[in-house]
């Protein structure tokens, strides 16, 4: 039925199998959809947030798949401005992974402001002493940079690419994507580091405060470090789940192991800085607030185990899985250890957002604790519903791992 | 904050001293203040979490069991924190401002979006976030009350304690007419000050060695809710009980020392250490 739209020499299911495919990723959107309409519609009474937690799941989201997406920006830096050549083969992922991650968060976004006609006050009238200003200015253009990153990749549709004009314009673009990717790499570092920063500059709220390098506190180079090292290990993971899935193999190991090992070594890095970090903070911030580091968790359902798994099932562990070429050359040892280290990135942002705000600082208020509503939960599994969908369309009709149909030669009939 | 205004003269500061020795925890001053400023009502207001009250009163204990328990009423209207507010340098579209001339944290409603970046970065829980339309139930007399000198907020922004900034206008007016330049420390004051039945809260100029808040905020017994965060909070509170005033902020084992004697416009006061070790 669609079989003029399929890339040339690979296979794909057939077109029912594919709709059926689609229809629980179909569900999940028109699940957020009704979420959405009644949020926009009725107001954000339809969530469980409150004057006490003003972030909630949808910032959790938010920042999580924005860590997640980072894998965009660094294997274009890593492609296209260090010229590691082989991850040509897995660039393509990436920027789609990236594309879907911080659409999706912008529409959550959108969502999640009490006003939201009034989003473009971030701009007009923009304080410029916010890091949430920086963030906005830096995701909005970066997702510019990402469409025009992607738009190479459509163009490359067989039933597009005959259309000579759209060929040209496809193949320029992709000559001069290394200006692209320098551009991808300046925003994005900006705004992960922003997105840090956010937390880290609430001096009131001592479980986020940091001290920090001029007006930088030391959270934004922590998001940043930890973005990049989960970034490319969540490529990885969506390159492995779509190999499953297709019980193919698209990306040659020299690619996968090249991120995984970088990936280790940055995440090794971040684990020995976010110790210093936090060893800063027990004996820095926290006292000079009047506080120990077990007054934080004394209380409510947030407890001290959220950074031991963040630091030694979800960070240690996998950095040593990573840094020893046997440990990441297993296959299973490398998906255990990229799916703990997004989860401890993940974990990492739950602390800074939901914990910061179950605290307490007033020491006659008490703790608190947030369960989010269907809605929240619709609009946060819409974006992971919008991304099985995008990724598999683009899987069916791209050719988006260039290397296969060399690894899955076709037997001629 | 800038010691001087545009006309070279000194700055002023409005500020508030709140008696706890003398609030009865009435609530006159939760209120005045709602009916000053049009806050929004809910037809159940049982949902502390999402109401909307701009002095808020809480009820504090020593901890201890019979008969030695004690309790003090806390109101907490925004601190209108003076160096570098926290919620101030986070909002993205400038929505607040501290006015170098008067102290006041503003915020302005038509221009907030609502993304409460403010709210998490307030460490005392004085914004408020409208989570549904104004509502001001007819036939109830509310509606009637309505203040139209105070707007009142739409869903989906942020609001908070202005010191009844409006009276301050109002007061401003009234002495240009009367071309005067200054207004005397009775013609400002808050709705909550003026209708506090046991005078519990004074509120003036900080920066006006004349008016009465700027005395007593010299007293040891004097001290601000979690001053040591560096907010510097514009609203002060006075309690000779060392337990309040060991709840007005965190502290480490040892750390918290006890007024023992002070030196109060050459008064020598003597207060009863240990009365309660907390």
């Amino acid at each position: 039925m669609d079989s003029v739209l399929l890339p040339h020499g690979v296979k794909r299911c057939s077109p029912w199998a594919f709709f059926f495919w689609t229809l629980p990723w179909l569900g999940l959107l028109a699940w957020g959809g009704l979420s959405a309409f009644l949020c926009l519609w009725k107001g954000l009474n339809q969530t469980n947030m409150s004057n006490v937690f003003a972030f909630a799941l949808w910032i959790v989201f938010d920042l999580a798949v924005i860590a997640l997406g980072a894998g965009a920006f660094f294997t274009g830096f890593l492609t296209y401005i260090i010229g590691k050549k082989e991850l040509k083969n897995i660039i393509n992922t990436a920027v789609i992974i990236g594309f879907i991650c911080y659409s999706g968060a912008m529409a959550m976004l959108g969502i999640d402001i009490g006003q939201p006609i009034r989003g473009w006050f971030i701009f007009w009238h923009a304080n410029i002493h916010s890091m949430l200003v920086e963030v906005s200015f830096c995701i909005t253009c970066y997702l510019m940079v990402l469409a025009i990153e992607f738009i190479p990749i459509i163009l490359e549709n067989r039933k597009l690419e005959e259309i000579k004009e759209l060929r040209f314009f496809g193949r320029n673009l992709h000559e001069i994507m290394a200006v692209f990717a320098a551009t991808g790499t300046f925003l994005s570092f900006f705004h992960q580091g922003s997105l840090g920063g956010m937390f880290g500059v609430m001096y009131a709220r001592p479980f986020a405060a940091r001290e920090g390098f001029y007006i930088w506190p030391w959270t934004f180079f922590l998001f940043v470090l930890s973005a990049i090292a989960c970034g490319p290990l969540f490529t990885i993971l969506c390159t492995k789940l779509t190999e499953f899935l297709t019980r193919k193999k698209l990306v040659p190991d020299s690619a996968i192991q090249l991120l995984a090992k970088i990936s280790g070594w940055l995440l090794s890095l971040y684990m020995v800085l976010k110790i210093f970090d936090y060893l800063g903070w027990m004996y820095g911030v926290v006292p000079r607030a009047g506080l120990t580091f077990e007054s934080f968790f004394k209380e409510g359902p947030y407890g001290v185990w959220m950074v031991v798994v963040e630091m030694i099932f979800c960070g240690i562990l996998p950095a040593i899985i990573l840094m020893t070429p046997e440990g990441r050359k297993n296959q299973g040892w490398l998906i255990v250890a990229s799916l703990l280290t997004c989860i401890g990135v993940v974990l990492n942002r739950f602390l800074f957002i939901i914990v910061t705000l179950a605290i307490p600082v007033m020491p006659f208020d008490r703790f608190w604790s947030y369960l989010p509503t269907w809605q929240e939960w619709g609009i946060g599994l819409a974006v992971v519903g919008y991304g099985f969908l995008v990724f598999s369309l683009a899987y069916r009709y791209l050719p988006v791992f260039p290397k296969e149909r060399e690894l899955n030669p076709i037997a001629e009939s | 904050m800038k010691k001087e205004n545009d006309h070279g003269k000194p700055g002023h500061k409005y500020g508030m001293v709140i008696n706890l020795d003398k609030c009865t925890g009435c609530g006159t001053c939760m209120v005045a203040c709602a009916a000053e400023n049009n806050v929004s009502v809910r037809p159940d207001q049982s949902d502390k979490q999402r109401t909307i009250t701009w002095m808020r009163l809480y009820k504090i204990s020593n901890g201890k069991d019979f008969p030695d328990t004690e309790i003090s009423y806390f109101p907490r209207p925004c601190m209108h924190c003076d160096h570098h507010p926290p919620c101030v340098s986070v909002c993205v579209a400038t929505a607040t401002k501290l006015d170098f001339h008067t102290g006041i944290v503003s915020q302005i409603y038509t221009r907030c979006i609502g993304c409460r970046y403010c709210q998490a970065a307030c460490p005392y829980g004085a914004r408020y976030f409208n989570w549904w339309d104004a509502y001001f139930p007819k036939g109830k007399g509310l509606d009637r009350y309505l203040s139209p000198e105070v707007s009142p907020r739409m869903r989906g922004v942020v609001e908070k304690c202005t010191f009844c900034h409006h009276r301050l206008m109002r007061a401003k007016t009234q002495a240009y007419a009367e071309d005067r330049r200054e207004i005397e420390e009775n013609e400002y004051q808050t709705a909550c000050t003026q209708a506090c039945p046991a005078g519990a809260i004074t509120f003036g100029d900080l920066n006006n060695p004349e008016h009465q808040v700027a005395k007593l905020i010299k007293h040891p017994f004097t001290f601000r809710l979690l001053e040591r965060l560096g907010t510097e909070p514009k609203v002060y509170y006075y309690s000779s009980r060392d337990w309040v005033r060991k709840l007005g902020d965190n502290f480490l084992p040892g750390e918290y020392q006890p007024v023992v004697k002070g030196t109060w416009m050459n008064e020598e006061w003597s207060t009863k250490p240990g009365r309660d070790t907390f």
